[in-house]
């Protein structure tokens, strides 16, 4: 399919890279939209989300009498930047100091990067003065303790684990007792991949969850869905499941070094009002960084790589 | 959202009425509805394009079958092009010299691994004899992980550590393989992005060292958009003979399935549907196209039951199902009609939410058991049959006598009853399952 090829060489990582280019143009015409709602949906914004953006957009072309396309442009990132803000700036998360321990709860989907995302939020915990400690509750996947060990052991932080197959909630549990002894001031917890349609393993995780919230006052203090930047439309799906089952209070969006753009952060944070707390950006400890809803809806605007 | 489509499509069926062959205006006003669903399933805007293009230009003018509503008619024509854009499972390439070299490559996360395993459990039923190879040496404890998994399926994995390069271990396994009259090797790779050039030119080389038969692109069916950019970026620079769609036992559309499809041009080959090892299908179009097209299997359905049973009887329970009235005597002929054809049970577990139901309603259920809920419900007057909730202690006591059963075993069956009544009116809001009552109607007017 020669022409489906072309089209895509055409588009390839510059999705808003052309956004930009377009809305360089000269005046808003039909074309302006349709190729407004093509880089949108290409971005993996969806459907639902691409239709209300637009319709805003249109409202205020209207009532702003915005008739260059150049125009457009600031009036979308704004728009996309307030999809990201759910009910203005979200409050950022604050530790509150006089709690004795913090616990965050790391959730997902199969290999979303949840492992990989503890080990970065350790270590940028413990850069940040924390006395860091993490329980490998994925008892269940081959090896998953090994490798949260071996993540633990490069970041210097120490791992509380069980047996393969014992009861996560077990190792929760014992997690916690060793924050105590050890006083350490946080906890971050290590689940097990699961799909969020999958009721037993829901189950199984808020059993965790309840082991949690029996052991420290009002923990788990936070817990973080983690999404693979590349997923589409389902990633709603997830964040609503995982939301309905444990509570989630934020969201890590992984892998978004690769091409896609993440657009379906917009849905989550405006439509469940989730707010998006860190991005993953490669495999090395140290690729994680703060969300930032300006410096994310700017990406989006900047040429892709490659 | 992707509930609503049947809902929809259904309105605008009704809207288009009956007529003989399809306008344009009925084509369009169908096909937007199908380009959101499309969209909604993640398949890539420019596929949909394209493909909206092809189904359009073959139903305007078509002639409408008797039997069915021009809407129904569109619908049919956007199946069939889905089928054909998916094309049909290929089989694994797998004759010539021994040792076959299978190769997995992909992105992080999306199942290589657990995938490896599968095929080797999957080959060595088929009487083949694999040999299982950790070429990833990056991710932390990869190689512990094959090695597990290859532990509990009592299949060889070959390993050198994370300090050799992955193109010596790939041709070192070769060795092994040959060494040990093993005939098929799986090499579980790392995870790459299609955008990291150093990984890339890896992937080539191992590839140029060890000529796979199969290299088969392991792509999660959570993808959105970028699946076509993935995909061809992966079939250029290595040359795919296949994919493999993972994690599909959960609820995404996997419309990736169709974009990397139609990029590539290279058949789907399995599905992966679980975290164990034996989680592996081959792949067949048609649930795909359904599951894509959001109306759950209800295409498959409506074949599987036009052949499988009675329509009036299929009709009537649809309608039964959803009408809120479902009594003690519709749990009984259903339990009846799902003990004679079990083969309905795997049908209702197509629909969306239907496979709780069919877990209640249970077609191992032994005969003897089905007799004795078959006494029970028997033993009823026809008022506590359609009204359960009047079952006091002492009507119960007589029924359990009546039927030579026991009131704590009538429980059962009552808590049974209620939660099968409860799915229904679950379901009796879903749009899809509306719609499939409608199509049966209509099939039997
Ligand atoms: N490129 C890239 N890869 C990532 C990122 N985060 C994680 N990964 C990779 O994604 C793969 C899966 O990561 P894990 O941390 O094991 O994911 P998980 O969610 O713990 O997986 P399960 O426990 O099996 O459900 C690994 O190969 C990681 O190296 C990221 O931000 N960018
Ligand atoms: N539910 C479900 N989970 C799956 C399926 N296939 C793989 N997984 C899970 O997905 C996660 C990632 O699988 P891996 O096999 O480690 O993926 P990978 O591609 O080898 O990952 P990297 O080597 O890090 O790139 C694990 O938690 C697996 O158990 C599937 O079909 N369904
Ligand atoms: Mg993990
Ligand atoms: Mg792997």
């Amino acid at each position: 399919m020669p022409s489906l090829r072309d089209a895509l060489a055409r588009t390839r990582n510059s999705l808003f890279g052309k956004v930009q280019a377009l809305l360089g143009q000269a005046d808003i015409t039909d074309a302006t939209w349709d190729e407004l709602e093509a880089l949108l949906l290409q971005a993996d914004v969806g459907a639902a989300t691409t239709e209300k953006l637009l319709a805003a957009l249109k409202q205020r072309a209207n009532n702003e009498g915005i008739v260059r396309a150049e125009k457009l442009r600031d009036a979308l990132k704004d728009e996309l930047r307030k999809l990201l803000l759910p009910g203005g700036a979200p409050a950022p998360y604050v530790y509150d100091k006089t709690r004795l321990l913090e616990v965050i709860l790391v959730v997902g989907v199969n290999g979303s990067g949840k492992t990989t995302s503890i080990a970065k939020l350790g270590k940028l915990y413990q850069s940040k003065g924390r006395k860091v400690l993490l329980a490998a509750c994925d008892t269940f996947r081959a090896a998953a303790i090994d490798q949260l060990q071996i993540w633990g052991e490069r970041a210097g932080i120490p791992v509380i684990a069980g047996l393969p197959n014992s009861d996560p909630g077990a190792v929760a549990f014992d997690a916690i007792q060793a924050a105590f002894a050890r006083k350490c001031d946080l906890l971050i917890v290590d689940t097990a991949g699961r799909l969020h349609t999958k009721h037993n393993l829901m189950k199984e995780l808020e059993k965790v969850r309840n082991v949690l919230r029996r052991s420290v006052h009002e923990a788990p203090h936070q817990t973080l869905l983690v999404i693979d930047a590349a997923n589409g439309q389902n990633a709603i799906n997830q964040a609503r499941g995982f939301t309905a089952s444990v509570g989630v209070t934020g969201v890590i969006l992984t892998k978004l070094d690769g091409t896609p753009k993440g657009g379906v952060a917009f849905a989550i944070a405006g439509e469940l009002g989730i707010p998006i707390r860190y991005i993953g950006t490669g495999e090395k400890i140290d690729d994680i960084q703060e969300f930032d809803a300006q410096a994310f809806v700017d990406s989006l605007f900047e040429d892709g790589q490659g | 959202m992707f509930d609503s489509l049947s809902d929809k499509l259904q309105a605008i069926f009704d809207r288009l009425g009956k007529r003989g062959i399809l306008t344009e205006q009925d084509v369009d006003a169908a096909l937007r509805e199908v380009r959101v669903a499309l969209l909604e399933a993640d398949v890539n805007f420019r596929v949909v394009k394209e493909f909206l293009a092809r189904v359009r230009e073959r139903a305007i003018g078509a002639e409408v079958h008797k039997s069915l509503t021009p809407g129904q008619a569109v619908v049919k024509i956007v199946h069939e092009e889905l089928l054909k854009t998916l094309g049909e499972g290929g089989k694994l390439d797998l004759g010539g010299p021994p040792p076959r070299v299978i190769m997995l490559v992909g992105l992080q996360g999306s199942g290589k691994t657990t995938t490896a395993a599968k095929l080797a459990l999957r080959l060595r039923s088929d009487g083949r004899k694999p040999l299982l190879v950790a070429a990833d040496t990056y991710r932390p404890a990869a190689i512990a992980q094959l090695e597990t998994l290859g532990k509990q399926i009592n299949i060889p994995v070959f390993s050198e550590g994370d300090k050799t390069p992955p193109p010596q271990i790939a041709q070192h396994a070769i060795q092994k393989a040959i060494q040990g009259a093993l005939d098929v090797v799986i090499i579980d790779t790392a995870g790459r992005l299609q955008i990291d050039e150093a990984m890339m030119r890896e992937v080539e080389e191992i590839k140029a060292r060890v000529k796979p038969a199969e290299v088969l692109l392991v792509a999660d069916a959570m993808t959105g958009q970028e699946a076509v950019n993935i995909a061809d970026a992966f079939n250029k620079r290595v040359g795919l003979t296949g994919l493999i769609l993972t994690k599909v036992d959960g609820d995404a559309r996997g419309g990736a399935a169709i974009s990397m499809r139609a990029v590539t041009g290279v058949p789907i080959k399995f599905l992966s549907t679980g975290e164990k090892p034996d989680a592996f299908e081959v792949f067949h179009p048609d649930r795909l196209a359904s599951r894509i097209l959001g109306m759950g299997d209800v295409l498959t359905l409506i074949e599987k039951a036009q052949q499988q049973f009675d329509e009036q009887e299929a009709a009537k329970a649809a309608e039964k199902m959803l009408s809120a009235s479902f009594d003690l005597e519709d749990f009984l002929s259903q339990m009846r009609q799902i003990k004679r054809m079990g083969p309905l049970n795997d049908l209702l577990a197509l629909i969306p939410g239907m496979k709780d139901l069919t877990r209640q309603i249970s077609p191992e259920m032994t005969e003897r058991q089905f007799k004795r809920v078959e006494a029970m419900i028997s033993s009823m007057t026809r008022e506590e049959r359609r009204n359960p909730g009047i079952l006091n202690a002492s009507r119960k006591r007589r029924i359990a006598k009546g039927s030579g059963t026991s009131v704590q075993e009538l429980n059962q069956l009552l808590s049974q009853f209620r939660e099968a009544q409860r799915m229904m009116k679950q379901l009796a809001n879903n749009p899809r399952l509306r719609m499939m009552s409608g199509w049966m109607g209509a099939r039997r007017r």
